[in-house]
């Protein structure tokens, strides 16, 4: 990389300036809309309005017509579908999956970076092929497997058939083959089992690419859409994004309520990113794509 | 029991978790789904042995009346509609690697910028979804909003009008020759693998031909196009709600998301990975920032190139689910009805198992064919060091 002249600087930052305003502009869209009064938002006339016209802290009354507060449609939209029932269960579902998935993931991974068995190979390519898989195919099955261990509207349903992924073993196992195995020889000598390399050497060792993991197949869960839809009939066994497409259904035109609960939504995630994105970009670059 | 034999049963015990759910939910779903594909199913009554009805009323063509009818005319052009939609994958790709290239400099504040690329991926799912169906709407979504305003703002005026037109046709005109020239490259290509070679030159005259060509029907065509610009300026389109603008819409909003996802970051991890002493060795050579980009960077990062290319190819023949199901309902007429939500449809909402299962092996087939394809070619192009 060689050094930029001032030119080529602000032409750069000029551009992906003008990116990144392009990334915002929907996100405090939604924002503006979600602190405004419902009728502000059929003004259909003229200019684009980006701050609500009162921004009151509690109710108030303009010219004999009741204003609310600007928060006022966060908490209408929380009560008005159960967002806290629909919370505890996407976080439950999320939480127990992306262990369960790193876990399962992480012990396969081991398997096949760092010991010797007759078949290792091959098998591994079976792995690799399954990645081929389309969703599509295996959705119809499932769903009827589900069915015949009465499980459908269960926690069951939602978290067991995530528990296991082919593309997590395959990352995992690039990352592992390199890992020195200097650390895990002095292991060996002081008398380590296979279990104790594998939780006491590899896994500490392996800090970025269990965290990028982590972090993408909790956001699979927490987003996941389809399967969700399939296998729960009931509230009890919901999670976030159906509501939301519920809370759509009843609210087609409520766009300030329909905006304050997307971003209801939005938030942990949101929390989760800014909280683990260093490693993130970390992660990915290690976990790269060459064999 | 020996040390091998004692590490075999260590490594197969690791394995068993991870393995029984691979049997469970992937190897046995793949044959049960081969079997319903054959079968007709709507789960409330025992399934029974069709043999191969499903494919011939999904695939097949019936004679009526001396014509020809496929049997499925909905399924054709749900086969368009996802392919249509799939056209944004050369574009995203592009976009994603120029925002890589800009990334990869050494620049403060990288990190924000990056942050800021990556918000749209890290937000996908339903609210994003709902926060662009009230972006695209037609009366009071903000993208019609901002259309009007500048409309408004550009045809106050006359002159600045017809220039504003002129650009607006410039624009267009290089982009259809460029996209012209990518097809001409194409064809070059292939023709030279059937020992038919081209000169350069013969490319370039064509090239240049159907520049020419373009910017004379854009001429002729002048106050027509005048016309159009100003009637979408003055009323912008129900983006979501017509027919010729729905997929576009949607490719769109695709392109937003994927500008600054997991592709450009892929990208830029494959861009820090090119050693520094190629770069040197090219300027000592005389290269340019442009000659240095084709004879170093792009076959360098090829790998990456090729792997994005498979993965969105096999993402994007199973995508168009969420848009459709949160989004449009599928419609305007069905045009934003991908085979995947067919599929969704056909399962489980009409409970037709069978028929489902065999649009899922359609969907595999092509994809495996896809591939297989771009392997094929990709293997002849990509550079591994």
């Amino acid at each position: 990389m060689s050094r930029l002249t001032t030119w080529r600087r602000i032409v750069l930052y000029a551009v992906l300036g003008a990116g990144a305003v392009t990334m915002l502009v929907p996100f405090l869209w939604m924002i503006s809309t979600s602190v405004k009064q419902p009728g502000e938002v059929f003004s259909t006339g003229g200019g684009i309005k980006w701050l609500p016209e009162h921004l009151f802290w509690q109710d108030r009354v303009v010219d004999g017509v009741k204003v609310r507060a600007w928060w006022g449609n966060y908490p209408d939209a929380w009560n008005e579908i159960s967002f806290f029932r629909l919370y505890l269960s996407s976080i439950f579902v999320a939480v127990v999956g992306t262990f369960g998935q790193v876990l399962t993931s992480s012990m396969a991974a081991y398997a096949f970076a760092r010991l010797r068995f007759p078949g290792r190979d091959k098998l591994f390519f079976a792995y690799l092929a399954t990645m081929m898989v389309p969703g599509s195919v295996t959705m119809i099955p499932v769903f009827v497997i589900m069915k015949h261990f009465h499980w459908i509207n269960t926690y069951q349903a939602l978290i067991v058939p995530g528990l296991f992924s082919a593309y997590g073993t395959f990352m995992l196992r690039q990352f592992f083959m390199g890992l020195p195995s200097d650390l895990e020889d002095a292991a060996k000598i002081d008398g380590s089992g296979y279990i104790g390399i594998w939780a006491r050497v590899i896994l500490p060792l392996s800090k970025p690419a269990l965290a990028t993991l982590t972090t993408f197949t909790f956001m699979g869960f927490w987003g996941s859409y389809m399967w969700p839809l399939v296998v729960t009939i009931t509230e009890q066994f919901r999670t976030l994004p159906i509501g939301l497409k519920y809370f759509v259904g009843q609210h087609a035109t409520n766009y300030t309520q329909l905006m304050a609960g997307s971003m209801i939504a939005l938030i942990p995630v949101l929390v989760l990113f800014i909280f683990n994105q260093r490693y993130f970009v970390e992660g990915i670059k290690l976990s790269g794509i060459k064999g | 029991m020996t040390a091998s034999r004692r590490e075999a049963m260590a490594a197969y015990g690791f394995l068993l978790p991870n393995f029984l759910g691979f049997l469970a939910f992937t190897s046995i779903p793949v044959v049960i789904s081969l079997v319903m594909a054959f079968s007709h199913w709507n789960i409330f009554r025992p399934p029974s042995w069709v043999g191969l009805e499903n494919f011939q009323s999904l695939l097949w063509f019936r004679r009526e009346g001396g014509e020809l009818v496929v049997n499925d005319p909905f399924f054709w052009q749900y086969v368009y509609n996802t392919v249509f939609l799939m056209a944004g994958i050369p574009v995203g790709m592009a976009g994603s690697l120029i925002v890589a290239l800009m990334m990869n400099q050494r620049l403060r504040g990288i990190v924000v910028l990056r942050t800021v690329y990556f918000l749209p991926t890290v937000c996908s799912g339903v609210a994003l979804l709902i926060l662009w169906k009230y972006l695209y709407n037609a009366d009071i979504g903000l993208i019609n909003k901002g259309v009007r305003l500048i409309g408004a703002a550009i045809y106050a005026s006359k002159p600045l009008a017809i220039v504003f037109t002129v650009f607006c046709a410039i624009i267009f005109g290089l982009a259809a020759t460029a996209a012209a020239a990518c097809v001409l490259a194409l064809v070059r290509y292939m023709s030279s693998k059937l020992r038919r070679e081209w000169s350069e030159g013969v490319l370039r005259a064509l090239v240049v031909l159907t520049g020419a060509a373009t910017f004379i029907l854009i001429g002729v065509y002048g106050r027509s196009i005048y016309a159009y610009v100003a009637g979408f300026f003055a009323t912008p389109p129900d983006w979501l709600g017509t027919v010729q603008w729905s997929k576009p819409s949607l490719i769109l909003m695709g392109l937003w998301g994927g500008l600054g996802g997991y592709n450009m970051i892929l990208y830029l991890a494959a861009l820090q990975g090119v050693p520094t002493s190629y770069y040197e060795a090219a300027e000592i050579d005389g290269a340019g920032g442009w000659a240095k980009f084709w004879a170093v960077t792009w076959p360098m990062i090829s790998p990456t190139t090729f792997f994005i290319l498979i993965m969105s190819i096999i993402g994007g023949f199973q995508s168009g689910f969420m848009t459709a199901n949160i989004m449009t309902g599928g419609g305007p007429a069905g045009s934003t009805t991908t085979v995947e939500y067919y599929l969704y449809q056909t399962a489980f909402e009409k409970f037709n198992m069978g028929y489902a299962s065999a649009i899922a092996w359609f969907i595999f087939a092509v994809i495996l064919l896809l591939t297989r394809l771009t392997w094929r070619i990709g293997g002849k192009v990509v550079v591994y060091e």
